[in-house]
């Protein structure tokens, strides 16, 4: 369920991290996720992170999409 | 903004809608049991560029519209207590109770504070010593364990003024009730971020036992519309499987981390859902062990029998058994501005939406 | 509010002036006509960035006179305090308010000030009243007489900052970022608009944002207006914030905002003025008229989808779900 926001971790401070997402940042909690590192993604809900962004499968998901869009003959706008 | 943006690129969006349109030759309803995914749906304007043979239901997946009336009501009897600063996620604020609601209680008197996060909670009570902090627990298996966690920082930090009303549910007995009740769906889109928790197990019994095809979302067009893919693709080649669309962020096993926190705090107990009556073993209940962190072992409040408003027909409607035009009160008693039943309330609900397309 | 006004105010005060319901009223003197309008400020917390109070009382009325096409000339402002309110804290709000009104050339002619006991009012309240000179050519700008399908929709920049800012001062959420309030006097940019080209109507998306605005327009013309999602200017972080809490950027106060509705041509006239000007150098055409829909708003997403659009029931509550 629900409303979790990518975020990117700053630093690691213990049991919080300082997160970002664009211009804005929040002191997230990471007493739900182990080993995470600045320049990982966290994915933040409700003040904590709950899992990590993982960057290979957001790029290979991403990768077959944009070869699909590539292999349409001539694609009708809508 | 990153893995968003990318996420609701136009031209990945429309490839997909026509994808779509020319796999989809069976009239199948989808089901999603999510709140944020009904948001997702209607924000970025899916219906519009799905075919004509698919229909998307939303079942009961808003914390909003599966609390209780006697819920609200509890919860407005503990902020009447003297000394009790209740505090909530913004979603619950506006919930109808058997007479009133939190945000007209607020007005009158009664301590009642909206937070982002349950951390804030614990804040409160520590600059607060001389009140009681009840924090009202709506949420499935993505937010029940920051609740859980939050409980075990107040035993660490030995905070005795933190009290949890709990009113979590979990999502696999509602969806295995749904479907013996056999409420006609072809497949479920399943929620992202509790599966990012409670890993993908919960659902096998779905499709094996049921031959309900389950696809694991993500709340971005992109995903959403892919997970529709997915889901039609299965149900027209009669191969019904659990499936991951968002294998970004969701992993077979989930998260231990989050696992083990929920299971040393909560345990299970059947559980009254609005509109759908008493589902076993479907609610999270604090645990003996830490029950002096349980405001409803620690207040004893009297609340008047709770009746849901006559008319409402929400659990039809979160059954998908009904729309919002059967109900009397839909457009008339019942309207975005002055909600009678739990699927107005909730911004993206059922009847909500709905009302927003009426002509 | 709205059952309130028609049901208790109208009610009793009901007269042809009032029933136009717009945000100032035109009064005839004789020949000449002047805009009057008033409005109170009850905001919590008093300070946030960008601005307090006492600069939000007088860029509110500034803006309604502006927005009605009046050239605001004098405000009236009565304080109510709270016994015990810090003298220093007032003396900030007051220096604000005064150096407000000064920018934007408007002289305070007249004022109350009431003290009340400890728990009677909310820290501070203020009321503005203001008044401003109205020609013949601009007095209908409020009431949207002349509107078609293809008029265009302007706005003078980004929008949400007000509402995100005030909020992450109030609320202790605990997030940081740089939005500031658009709080500000229109005068100035609308009058260099109406010097050089016409518009059909002229509004500010206070509370409810532009959607509320809009939504009320469509429904007065029973016309459609359709907005481009992808026109919509935003600042990175007030989208981020809106997309942290569930929150729909058009449902959010601006203070420093003017919708402005125009015919093909001059809307881009008027596009060209406002990005001369400081508090328009984000200015966009955010959507235009159409016959289809009519008294409804819709939204034309960016990933090809499209939705209606709303006004605001409530206010908007960040949500985990």
């Amino acid at each position: 369920m629900c409303l979790a926001i990518p975020a990117k971790v700053i630093s690691v401070n213990g049991e919080t991290a300082l997160v970002s997402i664009e211009d804005v940042e929040y002191t997230a909690s990471l007493l739900l996720l182990d080993d995470v590192n600045p320049g990982d993604f966290i994915m933040l809900h409700a003040g904590f992170a709950i899992q990590k962004v993982d960057a290979d499968e957001a790029a290979e998901t991403l990768q077959l999409l944009q070869e699909e869009v590539k292999n349409r003959p001539g694609e009708t706008a809508l | 903004m990153k893995y968003i943006d990318e996420y609701r690129k136009k031209d990945l969006i429309l490839s997909i809608s026509e994808k779509l349109k020319s796999v989809s030759t069976k009239e199948i309803v989808l089901m999603e049991v999510c709140g944020g995914h009904t948001m997702a749906i209607h924000r970025f304007g899916l219906p519009s560029l799905l075919p004509a043979t698919i229909r998307l239901i939303s079942g009961p997946g808003c914390p909003v519209c599966v609390s209780p009336q006697y819920f609200i009501d509890k919860a407005l009897a503990f902020s009447r207590i003297p000394n009790v600063i209740v505090t909530t996620y913004g979603d619950l604020i506006r919930v109808p109770g058997s007479t009133t609601s939190l945000e007209k209680e607020r007005a009158n008197r009664s301590d009642i504070r909206i937070i982002y996060s349950v951390l804030e909670a614990l804040t409160i009570a520590k600059n607060n010593p001389g009140k009681s902090i009840v924090f009202l627990g709506i949420g499935f298996e993505t937010t029940a364990p920051l609740t859980a966690a939050a409980i075990l920082e107040a035993r660490k930090e030995n905070i005795t003024n933190f009290f949890v009303y709990s009113a979590h549910k979990i999502m696999p007995p509602v969806m295995k009730a749904l479907v013996e009740e056999g409420v006609k769906i072809d497949g479920f889109i399943a929620p992202g971020h509790v599966s990012a928790i409670t890993g993908t197990a919960i659902y096998d019994n779905l499709a094996s036992e049921c031959g309900l095809g389950v696809v694991v979302s993500g709340f971005e067009p992109v995903d959403m519309m892919q997970s529709i893919l997915m889901l039609t693709s299965q149900i027209e080649a009669g191969t019904p499987k659990v499936e991951v669309q968002y294998q970004r962020v969701v992993k077979t096993n989930g998260n231990k981390t989050a696992q083990h926190l929920l299971a040393e705090v909560f345990e299970t107990r059947d559980d009254s859902w609005r509109g759908l009556g008493v589902i076993k073993e479907s609610g999270l209940k604090i645990r003996k062990h830490l029950s002096t962190f349980d405001a409803e072992q620690h207040f004893e409040v009297r609340v008047p029998e709770s009746f849901e408003p006559k008319g409402c027909i929400c659990g039809l409607i979160l059954r998908g058994l009904k729309t919002p035009v059967d109900c009397s009160l839909f457009g008339k008693k019942c309207t975005p501005a002055d909600p009678v039943g739990a699927c107005m309330v909730s911004g993206e609900g059922t009847c909500a939406t709905y009302y927003k397309y009426r002509s | 509010m709205h059952d309130l006004i028609a049901d208790v105010f109208m009610k009793h005060f009901g007269n042809d002036i009032l029933s136009e319901q717009t945000d100032s009223a035109i009064l005839s003197l004789g020949s000449d006509e002047i805009a009057f309008t008033t409005d109170s400020f009850v905001i919590d917390p008093l300070f946030f960035p960008g601005g307090n109070i006492g600069k939000l009382a007088v860029c509110g009325t500034i803006n309604d006179l502006a927005v009605t096409g009046a050239v605001p000339l004098y405000l009236s402002v009565s304080f109510i305090i709270e016994e015990g309110f810090p003298m220093k804290d007032l003396e900030i709000i007051v220096e604000s308010l005064a150096e407000e009104a000064k920018k934007a050339g408007v002289l305070i002619v007249t004022g109350d000030t009431k003290v009340v006991n400890k728990g009677k009012c909310d820290k501070l309240f203020i009321n503005t009243t203001g008044v401003g000179r109205i020609s013949k050519r601009d007095r209908n700008i409020s009431r949207a007489l002349d509107i078609k399908p293809g008029d265009l929709i302007l706005i003078n920049g980004t929008i949400g900052d007000h509402g995100i800012a005030v909020m992450n001062a109030r609320e202790s959420f605990n997030f940081k970022s740089a939005v500031v309030s658009d709080c500000a006097s229109l005068n100035t940019i609308i009058r260099e608009v109406l010097d050089k080209t016409a518009v059909k109507f002229m509004r500010d998306p206070t509370r409810g944002g532009v959607a509320t605005v809009l939504n009320e327009l469509a429904g007065k013309i029973q016309l459609g207006i359709v907005l481009e999602e992808s026109a919509l200017p935003l600042e990175t972080a007030v989208e981020a914030m809106c997309e942290l809490l569930g929150f729909d950027p058009l449902h959010i106060a601006n203070e420093g905002k003017v919708l402005i509705v125009a015919g093909k041509d001059e809307g881009l006239k008027v596009l060209e003025i406002m990005r001369e000007n400081e508090l328009g150098t984000k200015s966009a055409i955010i959507g235009y008229v159409v016959n289809e829909y009519p008294g409804r708003v819709v939204l034309q997403n960016q990933t090809g989808g499209h939705r209606i659009i709303d006004s605001l029931a409530g206010d908007q509550l960040p949500r985990i779900c």
